[in-house]
């Protein structure tokens, strides 16, 4: 008899979410979901006909009561269950701030190491499909990386949507999961069988060797798409997909920074107070080189696509950036 | 009750005496509600409380000894010293903590049911909170959700008459917390809350409804704040004479009145005052003498992925 490995599928991002949620409801009955709209599937269907297999106590549509969607979770979480808690998206999360920070990220501690806060809080951020201003469209990473207790993750493909929610759902601390709005539909090949994706570890998503770029979520499909270009022209560009933002990977962006020696971190979100600058920093003290940034401008994002794609980076904008940045003298 | 109000004693002292280094909120004046609402608990039902938690903790079976070193800031405190009087947590009794943040705990309460539910199991969630917190989202959001769901919550609106400095009538608009409990559809009681034994019936009332599946329940009890908001407070926005009025409506007193008519004869309920003293008088004794914790322990029990180098 053939034991072959099972062979990979192709899913949309939002599928693969799906199926990471699905397959650890089978494994462990107490791992449920609650937020706004989830038995019609959520807004990006990514629990689509969940409740018919798990009904309605254990994917749960909840009153528009934001604070009480994550305090809910986290007493849940407090007596013996694994919520998934879904928050439609990170702007509406502002709503249940206190219970995020004041509440589940602080518990473990505050309560002397009495209690795992086992649950997930998904938060889709980032521009998404465009064109919906400023309360719709903000990517906050900077403002969770920044808070002791939670674990940060920001897949950008499907392979680690899957495997990575999976890993964040077994996990027994408070894992913020910033879904990547704008590439839920689209698609990747995921591996076949039951896998799950380490929390903590980059991915080289692009060999090179003349410039590193460091970049998450949504953005890498950009970067990707100007590396190719730069390829054109003569600049060999490695791309690092951190995939996890806290705790983030030295080691592997260290490792590639002191091959290149020209580095460019590149995210969605603002670039003054972003992440980024942490990293950049982080190189900076452990190599000495210098570091590029390249963010969004700190300003809202306006509704009128002039205006969007002021704050938007396209791929001509990232391919300067690298071209900026190959042309450094080390 | 006795033992609640000796432990507020006892904490009032250590911190006049520097021993206590950070802000404690006390109960006194209050104990009825914690030990009226306890007292139709078990071990297993969950209690969430508030800032002004120690009567809820006492009453719900935490320990004395572990709640004063924490309030010391000592490593044998309940939470190692890490959280203080706002946030004592004693999970082995089902008290899922104090809470630093007014309404902080009704979610948490309503959360604890629903995976309880989930689980299968029959318990309870208690959520005891203050006037204040009616006027905050959460607990619209927290009856309405447990509402919906028909979850076993009984909600404990502890009213001490005032928001921290502020008298809780000038801020609070309509009929009253119970009124607002009623306009979402939880099946609500109003008691004195300085009257043990009726509190202790009317949980027991509403509690036998919710714990027969007939969904969440509200208990109103109007209290009085013996003491100042923190006890840095001396609340001079009150009278002397307001407070010695209510004073005639000590809770504990009223017990103790009440037992003696009952027949308990003068030198038990002396016996129980004693016993209570001594018992927060050993755990001051012990508060002192355990250790501070290392620099180190601040960076312990963060977090379990990417936790904090030392």
């Amino acid at each position: 008899m053939l034991t072959e490995k099972p062979a990979t599928t192709t899913l949309t991002i939002a599928q693969a979410a799906r199926e990471a949620l699905a397959e650890e409801m089978r494994r462990d009955p107490t791992v449920w979901a609650l937020g706004e709209d989830l038995a019609a599937g959520g807004i990006f269907g990514t629990y689509k006909g969940l409740v018919d297999e798990f009904g309605p106590r254990r994917i749960v549509s909840t009153p528009i009561s934001e604070s009480m969607i994550m305090n809910v979770g986290f007493g849940a979480a407090l007596a013996g269950t694994r919520p998934v808690i879904e928050m439609r998206i990170l702007d509406f999360a502002l709503c249940a701030w206190d219970e995020l920070i004041n509440q589940i990220a602080k518990a473990r501690f505050m309560f002397g190491g009495q209690t795992n806060v086992p649950l997930v809080v998904r938060l889709p951020q980032g521009i998404g499909r465009g064109f919906q201003a400023a309360q719709h469209s903000q990517s906050l990473e900077a403002w969770l990386v920044h808070m002791p207790g939670l674990v940060v993750i920001a897949p950008a493909t499907a392979a680690d949507e899957k495997g990575m929610l999976k890993t964040a759902i077994r996990s027994d601390d408070p894992v913020v999961l910033l879904d990547p709005k704008s590439l839920f539909a689209t698609s990747g090949e995921v591996p076949g069988g039951e896998y799950t994706t380490p929390i903590g570890v980059a991915r080289i998503a692009r060999q090179g060797a003349d410039v590193t770029v460091v970049t998450w979520s949504s953005l890498l499909p950009t970067v990707l798409s100007a590396a190719e270009s730069a390829q054109g022209e003569g600049v060999s560009v490695e791309v690092i997909d951190l995939r996890s933002l806290w705790p983030w990977d030295r080691d592997a962006v260290l490792a590639s920074c002191a091959k290149t020696k020209r580095v460019l971190v590149a995210h969605e979100a603002v670039q003054i107070g972003g992440f980024g600058a942490e990293i950049a920093a982080t190189i900076n003290a452990e190599l000495g080189i210098p570091v590029s940034r390249l963010g969004a401008p700190r300003i809202p994002v306006g509704y009128s696509p002039v205006l969007e794609n002021t704050y938007r980076l396209s791929a001509d904008r990232v391919l300067g950036a690298i071209r900026a940045t190959a042309a450094r003298s080390v | 009750m006795v033992r609640i109000r000796e432990f507020e004693q006892h904490a009032r002292i250590g911190y006049d005496r520097g021993e206590i280094p950070g802000v404690v909120h006390l109960s006194i004046g209050q104990e009825a509600v914690a030990a009226g609402v306890c007292a139709n608990l078990t071990r297993e039902d969950y209690v969430a409380s508030t800032h002004r938690g120690h009567g809820h903790c006492i009453a719900k079976g935490a320990d004395t000894t572990a709640m004063m070193a924490e309030l010391f800031g000592k490593t044998t405190g309940t939470n190692k010293g890490k959280g203080g009087s706002m946030h004592i947590a004693d999970f082995s009794v089902g008290m899922l903590g104090a809470n630093g943040v007014v309404g902080g705990g009704i979610g948490i309460a309503v959360g604890a049911a629903q995976a309880s539910r989930l689980l299968g199991k029959a318990n309870v969630s208690v959520c005891f909170f203050g006037d204040g917190a009616v006027n905050r989202g959460p607990f619209l959001e927290g009856l309405n959700w447990a509402a919906v769901f028909e979850l076993p919550v009984l909600f404990v609106c502890e009213d001490n008459a005032f928001s921290a400095f502020t008298r809780a009538s000038t801020t609070t608009a309509g009929k009253g917390a119970a009124a607002r409990a009623e306009g979402i559809g939880v099946r609500s009681r109003s008691v004195d809350g300085n009257n043990v034994f009726a509190i202790y019936d009317a949980v027991g009332e509403l509690l036998q409804r919710v714990r027969a599946g007939d969904g969440p329940a509200f208990l109103h009890a109007p209290t009085y704040r013996l003491d100042g908001h923190t006890v840095f407070d001396s609340a001079p926005y009150r009278s002397n004479e307001e407070v010695e009025r209510h004073r005639e409506d000590d809770p504990v007193a009223y017990v103790e009145s009440r037992l003696h008519q009952w027949g308990v004869d003068g030198a038990e309920l002396d016996r129980i005052r004693v016993e209570a003293r001594e018992e927060m008088l050993r755990a001051m004794e012990r508060a002192r003498s355990a250790p501070f914790p290392q620099p180190a322990d601040a960076f312990a029990d963060v977090q379990l992925i990417g936790a904090p180098p030392c």
